[in-house]
């Protein structure tokens, strides 16, 4: 029994949100040591976790572009100038955009340090991704909501599955002399990949179909599921209105909306009650799940205290240019973030099978 | 359980009926094998036993189709999941989930049994199926037999009352088909449950069935038991073929009861291969190429310590080899031994971590090149390979433009491939879609793509998965064709039928490392797994093929 999918999520949004609070790249930097160190010590040999390589790459991708950006359509700020890049100039109808100009010190560091961040982002969700497998964790949604769910697991596995079928074919095409180029070489790879992913779907489905997917119940349906979704959907609506509306009554805003939220959350128990649909070895929530997820959350809320009493304390001085400077509690928050790294916190059966 | 009533399957815009007034009823605990040539509709016919004609493929079915008391035309396939379970041609386009043991409790979630029922079936399908050690492992993964177990036990942890089964044992090697099969049988005779199996490699299932439905290319069927319905049926495995040579009456089904009768015709072969003996080798050499090749045989492939590595394992471990003119070679081996992998290392474009291949060029280029380090133009012109989803070299909509895409990309003359393609198989229209081809058709449109190159060595992955007897017969044709030009042929298989009429020289590979290398007598008739039906009659005569005895009778006259 692996870990709860759940607990892999929460780690890596906490860390995300810890990443949002800061520009100062040795803290992004730290953050970004701990989910590397975490995902190298903890992920299986799956295909999906296979993926942590290409979440790395498309971040340092991320930097070079939103570098790339600053220097062709940036605005340059004032600082120390690096490159004087002649300005060229634009007709009058473009007026407000600038193409190059000098590059300084300043906004190219501005352009990494923000380039930096959004990377972080990219990368913990692709910690998230190779820890923990996406379709388990959509399979801890409620009985009600399976069927959705099963539907967006589907969905979520044909990108993955494309790229692998693209790849496949352009390498028996190569067998027959054929090297794609261009847009036809685009067009003699797509067509025997999008032909395949139609079938495959096609294929899924009716696998889907005979092996019980969607089974009607054999019984009456319940009359108060339909009129609970009906006094929901009016109830969100009527609540929406309210809320934006300044001149509209107060308790037509968030009083509406929570009875709306609440009729909801009944429909879908009640829904749930209907479904005659079994778990296989459901996942456990327990102490290692605990700490992994709760290791986020003090991380998350390390940085969010950090910033709310000095909101200086972890941006670096851009003007006058200092060396960014490395906080105590920074320095708390990734050691925290890095301790579900250490293999004690596996369930007893990983360690054993490993 | 299964009842037709005067079945007729149109599909839209079709031009004939894929079924025609289909009538038969299979009882409780029968195993019912469904037979016939490619494209004649015997997809068709298991798809409208559980109800996915037409309720999900569209089309017109007149009649009746009950299954276990309920009426397809009001039950869609998700109301027959608790009684009916449908295995398809490719398991890994049903798989749902992603792990093997997710997979096995699918059904079953979607059923709603108790969870503790859950784990013990779970368990139980793991132990009938040899998956225990596979239970977390990544289904994507897994090599094609694995696949192909995990998707019956996917099947049968619902404990469903009718098995349905196209094609289960086309990817898997001998042992692993005698595996599935057995789990089968013991279904049937322990737990009553009834079975509808297509299958084109009879030689492996027409032992175990109780019944079979034949269907004929104009979709009628004629049902009854297994010895009269193959008496006289088009398509027929050895063991039939050879009965029809020895007239024996009724036709035996099993190896058994064909030994028995063999006897006779055992004693009559013995007396005309006494003097002949020792010069068998020789034999072999004229047999398997017709039209003798002009040239002396030279060596056009010489590899040397080829080695393959995925990640962490490794794939193929350290094999040499040569390949002579003239020869058609065969690789068997076990389910993810490492065939593929070779072969594409071989080729050049897939990995290989170390070791050396030369390949002889064609004529005016002689001198011997590593292909991986052409450019791919130029190395299919030294080697081709037909891949195991030939589809996959497709990209045009029509026969013609594909044609003429391989004429122009070796600069040959136009309708040099078309010429290839008639020579191969007959009746491909120019305007048809690739697709809509049979799998034999299509084998044979991709071959003569490749073999437009006039390659010095063929290698293909996998050449008779969904090839009724027929086409397979074509493509040994035209494999000793290309290499009595002077060209080498390797292929993998687990078709040992096929093997024995078409290769001369047989490779056995296991976990990576070549284990045997001889004549297709000296190591088909050594195994008792590889052996050809007609070896296993016949022995201690080593005669692999109905051919073989036919000619080895007229010896006698």
């Amino acid at each position: 029994m692996t870990m709860h999918p759940l607990a892999w999520w929460v780690w890596a949004l906490g860390l995300a949100v810890a990443a949002t609070r800061t520009t100062n790249p040795a803290v992004i930097a730290l953050i970004l040591a701990s989910v590397v160190l975490v995902v190298l010590a903890r992920r299986e040999d799956a295909p999906w976790a296979r993926a942590f390589r290409g979440f790395l790459v498309l971040g340092g991708c991320i930097v070079a572009i939103r570098m790339l950006f600053y220097v062709v359509v940036g605005i340059k700020t004032a600082g120390a100038v690096l490159v004087d890049v002649p300005r060229v100039a634009l007709p009058s109808w473009a007026v407000g955009v600038e193409l190059f100009g000098p590059i300084t010190l300043t906004g190219l560091l501005v352009a990494l340090y923000g380039g930096l961040r959004l990377a972080t982002l990219v990368v913990c969700f692709g910690a998230a991704n190779a820890l923990a497998n996406p379709k388990r964790a959509l399979r801890s949604l409620p009985p009600s909501l399976h069927q959705i769910g099963t539907a967006i697991v589907i969905a979520v596995s044909v990108t993955p599955q494309l790229a692998t079928a693209a790849a496949g074919v352009r390498r028996a095409q190569r067998l027959r002399g054929h090297e794609p180029r261009g847009v036809r070489g685009l067009l003699s790879t797509a067509v025997p990949v999008l032909t395949d992913a139609l079938s495959r779907s096609l294929a899924l489905a009716s696998s889907m179909d005979s092996r019980g997917y969607a089974r009607p119940l054999t019984g009456r349906t319940d009359r108060r599921v339909s009129t609970l979704v009906v006094i929901a959907l009016a109830a969100a609506s009527m609540g929406t209105y309210g809320l934006l509306d300044g001149t509209s009554p107060r308790w037509l805003g968030v009083p509406v909306l929570a009875i709306g939220a609440a009729a909801a959350a009944t429909a879908s128990i009640l829904a749930g009650r209907q479904v005659r649909r079994t778990r296989y070895r459901p996942d456990r929530w327990g102490s290692p799940e605990l700490l992994v997820a709760g290791c986020g959350v003090v991380a998350a809320v390390l940085l969010v205290a950090a910033t709310a009493t000095d909101p200086a304390a972890l941006d670096p001085s851009l003007s006058p240019l200092s060396w960014p400077q490395v906080p105590p509690v920074a320095l708390l928050c990734a050691v925290v973030a890095a301790i579900p790294a250490a293999r004690v916190f596996r369930r007893r059966a990983e360690r054993g099978a490993t | 359980m299964i009842h037709f009533d005067h079945v007729t399957v149109t599909y839209p815009d079709a031009v004939r009926a894929a079924l025609t007034d289909v009538t038969f009823r299979v009882p409780e605990g029968e195993l019912c094998l469904v037979i016939g040539p490619t494209g004649a509709g015997k997809s068709t016919l298991l798809k409208a036993a559980c109800g996915l004609v037409p309720h999900f493929t569209g089309g017109l079915l007149e009649g009746r189709v009950v299954v276990e008391g309920r009426d397809t035309r009001d039950h869609p396939p998700r109301d027959l999941a608790d009684v009916v379970g449908v295995v398809v041609q490719d398991p890994a386009s049903g798989f749902v989930t992603d792990t093997v043991e997710e997979e096995l409790a699918y059904a079953m979630e979607q059923l709603g049994i108790a969870p503790s029922v859950m784990r013990t079936r779970v368990e139980e399908v793991l132990d009938l199926l040899g998956l225990a050690t596979l239970r977390s492992r990544p289904l994507a993964d897994l090599s094609g037999g694995e696949q192909q177990r995990v998707a019956i036990g996917s099947v049968l942890t619902s404990q469903p009352r009718i098995l349905v089964l196209d094609e289960p044992t086309s990817a898997l090697d001998p042992a692993a088909a005698e595996d599935v099969l057995a789990a089968l049988t013991r279904l049937v005779h322990d737990l009553g449950m009834t079975v509808l199996l297509a299958e084109h490699r009879l030689e492996r299932v027409v032992q175990y069935a109780d019944r079979v439905i034949s269907i004929a290319a104009d979709g009628t069927t004629v049902d009854g038991a297994p010895a009269a319905v193959l008496a006289d049926s088009v398509v027929a495995p050895p063991i039939v073929e050879l009965a029809r040579l020895a007239a024996w009456h009724p036709v035996p089904l099993s190896v058994r009861d064909a030994r028995r009768r063999a006897a006779p015709l055992r004693e009559l072969l013995v007396g005309s291969k006494a003097n002949r003996h020792p010069s068998a080798a020789g034999d072999q050499v004229v047999r398997k190429s017709p039209v003798r090749a002009a040239a002396p045989p030279i060596t056009v492939l010489a590899a040397r310590g080829v080695h393959v590595r995925y990640g962490r394992t490794h794939a193929v471990r350290g094999i040499d080899l040569t390949l002579s003119s003239g020869q058609v070679v065969a690789l068997m081996g076990r389910n993810g031994s490492g065939k593929s992998s070779l072969l594409w290392a071989l080729q050049g474009s897939g990995p290989r971590a170390a070791g050396q291949v030369l390949i002889v060029g064609p004529p005016g280029a002689a001198a011997k090149a590593d292909p991986a380090s052409m450019r791919p133009r130029d190395a299919r012109l030294r080697v081709a390979l037909v891949p195991q989803n030939p589809q996959d070299l497709l990209y045009l909509d029509t026969v013609a433009a594909e044609c003429a895409a391989a004429d122009a990309q070796i600069g040959a003359e136009p309708g040099t491939t078309r010429t290839l393609l008639d020579r191969l198989t007959t009746g491909v229209p120019d305007p048809a879609h690739p697709r809509d081809l049979s799998e034999g058709q299509r084998l044979a449109l991709v071959l003569a793509i490749q073999l437009a190159a006039r390659p010095r060595v063929l290698l293909l992955d996998e050449p008779t998965r969904g090839l009724d007897y027929a086409a397979k017969r074509h493509l040994a044709a035209a494999l000793a064709r290309h290499a009595a030009a002077g060209a080498a042929v390797l292929l993998s298989s687990h078709d040992v039928e096929f093997v024995a009429e078409s290769a001369g020289r047989v490779l056995v590979i296991a976990d990576g490392e070549l284990v045997a290398d001889g004549g297709v007598r000296d190591i088909l008739v050594a195994s008792p797994t590889f052996a050809p039906q007609v070896a296993k009659i016949l022995h201690p005569v080593d005669l692999l093929t109905v051919d073989d005895v036919r000619r080895a009778l007229a010896a006698t006259r």
